[in-house]
């Protein structure tokens, strides 16, 4: 039973962190019908920024800030601006295919510009172990599940409760009707991806002291993420949440009563039930929606 | 006919200088190819063999090449995919290249070595993986020992230094990883060990919390980890989490110099044996080591030194040849004894046998506070008994 403890409580921890690029996905498939296929790319990138501004001796705090900036300014804008503008009139499959590419892109152009190898990335929790009936948990597995999980939430609050997180709803459920009510619409939808950024960078945070600071880390967060949305819901912010944990922990519980070998296969496999039985989602309403 | 003779023979001198600056770079350059994994899983063993063995480059050329000859490299990224490696080796073969250096993951170096031996190259490779140098190939050299040599050196320690009954074995499931297993389980069963836990991982595998737990649950003595330089970083870390105090022993990669650096304090205390360290109390190769970190500003691992020695083996068998005749070098290589003092490049004392292996003294090396320290030198399998 403690080894089960055990391996769930590390999956807790690995999921979280596939729930807040899943949230990423939610996010911005609720206010601009997009789906982002770069979004790991979108976590490995901000690693290596971090990285690069403690190099220039800032405390990771500080280098945290900043990266949360220039993360808004480029994942943020410059992709709304440079990608999903001129693509969206054009349909799902041309983002699609460009936020492949994009990805492609920034996973190559991280290997050829700065370095192919894995670098160290300082934690942000100290190096504690606790053991809790059985159970060796770290302070990183702890903090990583809290963090998560407080950005989640705070996400869903922010959505619901202010005057904002409701107009960035309402764009998202109807535009049109939305600017007959005076919400400055294109402004809502900015919000969305620099929100989107910032999670990226969170997890970038929380991610890279266990993944290391690699060119490739973002390819299977991104997809492992990708089902963690689908399975929890696509259009549902807490679903993301859901659906990450259910991906960390039953890889993990797979991995040690099954066989590692398939550890990778789980997600897919939850994926297909989920899309054969539930096709909304876990928590997903099925809604008819106008992109 | 009368005007065109002299135009000829105006011509003539000119032509013959076209053709002397055509053959001559040909001719005065020995071409070489390095293929190594620069991206990928591999890409910490393959930056350091490419960095050695351009160090190497860069000196022999200093000291006026080879024969008088300078050696040209080409660099390639086999992005640690056996196909794109193989592509590369009959590249490299089309090039008419004299050498090889690469690929470092034996996974590649199986599938690209054919192309290589098709064209009679000369191919170094720091692949440990036992099979590499059982097929036959005449063209194929190690610049590390096979398994079959590392693991009874390592077995024997964990049976006769920490006295250890039973062995749970953490491995990683590609060509060096099961290879290794298959040495290490000959190795085990030779000295009495008995592997009561044998976990299979995945090459670049994150999570290691459920291998580590099945180690753990199996309670032996020593936790054997063979896997590459990140796995083993991850491994040492989820080790140390969930509070695992038994001997944790590996070979060379375990405390390589960036699994120490990512692993952090999580590698202290992890023991392995080592064929090649640049901490090895040897003064060639703190002298190496000196000079790669002057040059590339880091501490090189054992790949480095693996790239860097490779070129000098080559240098020393196109001399004993006397011309960088391929056929006739790799012939001379088989069986060739390098002494450190004639070649310093080697740096130890080498004997290269009729397979391509190699047979030279080795380390037991510990991680400490991001250093490897060498606790024990065993000497050259061929020192004690020839032809062990």
């Amino acid at each position: 039973m403690t080894d089960f403890l055990q391996l769930f409580v590390s999956g807790l921890a690995t999921g979280a962190i596939y729930a807040l690029a899943a949230l990423g996905f939610t996010l911005l498939w609720q206010a601009s019908g997009t789906i982002n296929f770069a979004q790991g790319e979108f976590v490995m990138l901000p690693a290596f920024a971090m990285l690069g501004f403690a190099a220039l001796g800032l405390p990771i705090a500080a280098a945290f800030a900043l990266t949360c900036i220039v993360a808004v300014l480029v994942l943020g804008w410059g992709f709304k601006r440079g990608i999903v503008d001129p693509l969206l009139k054009f349909g799902m499959m041309p983002i699609v295919v460009a936020t492949i590419g994009l990805a492609i892109a920034m996973r190559n152009g991280v290997r050829a510009g700065y370095s192919a190898e894995a670098h160290p990335f300082p934690s942000l929790f100290a190096d504690k172990l606790f053991n809790i009936a059985g159970v060796t948990v770290t302070l990183a597995d702890l903090g990583t599940l809290a963090v998560a999980l407080l950005l989640v939430l705070g996400t869903q609050a922010f959505l619901e409760k202010t005057v904002t997180g409701r107009a960035m709803q309402a764009v998202a459920q109807n535009t049109e009707s939305a600017v007959v009510l005076g919400i400055d619409v294109p402004r809502m939808v900015f919000y969305t991806f620099a929100i989107n950024a910032m999670l990226a960078c969170a997890a970038a945070l929380l991610v890279a002291p266990t993944y290391l600071a690699k060119f490739d880390i973002g390819e299977p967060l991104g997809t492992k993420a990708f089902f963690a949305a689908i399975i929890g819901g696509f259009n549902n912010s807490r679903g993301a949440l859901l659906g990450g944990l259910i991906v960390g922990v039953s890889e993990n519980l797979s991995a040690a009563y099954v066989s590692p070998t398939y550890k990778d296969a789980v997600a897919l496999v939850v994926f297909m039930l989920v899309i054969l039985f539930k096709p909304q989602g876990l928590l997903g309403q099925k809604v008819e929606r106008k992109v | 006919m009368s005007p065109t003779l002299p135009a000829l023979r105006r011509l003539a001198p000119i032509a013959a200088a076209g053709l002397l600056a055509l053959a001559l770079p040909a001719q005065a350059q020995i071409k070489v190819a390095i293929l190594q994994e620069l991206s990928g899983a591999g890409a910490t063993a393959g930056t350091n063999a490419k960095n050695g063995a351009l160090l190497a480059i860069k000196e022999i050329n200093e000291a006026g090449g080879i024969l008088g000859k300078k050696i040209e490299a080409t660099v390639a990224d086999t992005q640690s995919n056996p196909g794109v490696a193989k592509g590369l080796a009959a590249k490299a073969a089309d090039d008419g290249v004299v050498a090889v250096i690469g690929p470092t993951f034996s996974g590649s170096i199986m599938v690209s070595m054919a192309e290589t031996k098709r064209a009679e190259i000369i191919n170094f490779t720091g692949g440990e993986a036992a099979a590499i140098t059982k097929q036959g190939n005449p063209y194929i050299f190690r610049t590390s020992f096979t398994q079959e040599t590392a693991m009874p050196k390592a077995a024997r320690y964990i049976a006769d230094k920490l006295k250890a009954k039973t062995v749970a074995l953490l491995y990683v499931n590609n060509d060096f990883g099961k290879g290794g297993r298959d040495s290490f389980m000959k190795a085990a069963e030779a000295t009495g060990l008995k592997v009561t836990a044998d976990i299979s991982t995945e090459s670049g595998q994150v999570d290691w919390s459920a291998p580590v737990l099945k180690a753990k649950q199996s309670n032996a003595d020593v936790v054997f980890v063979y896997t590459n330089e990140e796995e083993s970083a991850r491994a040492l870390r989820e080790l140390r989490k969930q509070g695992v105090t038994k001997p944790i022993v590996g070979e060379t990669t375990l405390v390589g110099q960036k699994v120490i650096e990512l692993a952090g304090d999580a590698a202290n205390g992890a023991v392995a044996h080592v064929g090649l360290t640049v901490d090895a109390p040897n003064p060639q190769v703190l002298k190496f080591k000196a000079k790669f970190f002057q040059e590339y500003k880091y501490i090189p691992d054992h790949n480095g030194i693996k790239g860097y020695t490779a070129l000098y083996l080559l240098k020393a068998g196109i001399e004993k040849v006397g011309k960088p005749d391929r056929v006739a070098v790799a012939k001379a290589l088989h069986g060739m004894q390098i002494s450190a003092a004639k070649v310093p490049g080697v740096l130890m004392d080498v004997s290269i046998d009729d397979k391509g292996d190699l047979d030279r003294e080795s380390y037991i090396v510990e991680a400490k506070d991001g250093r490897q320290i060498v606790k024990e030198v065993l000497p050259a399998l061929g020192a004690k008994k020839p032809g062990a």
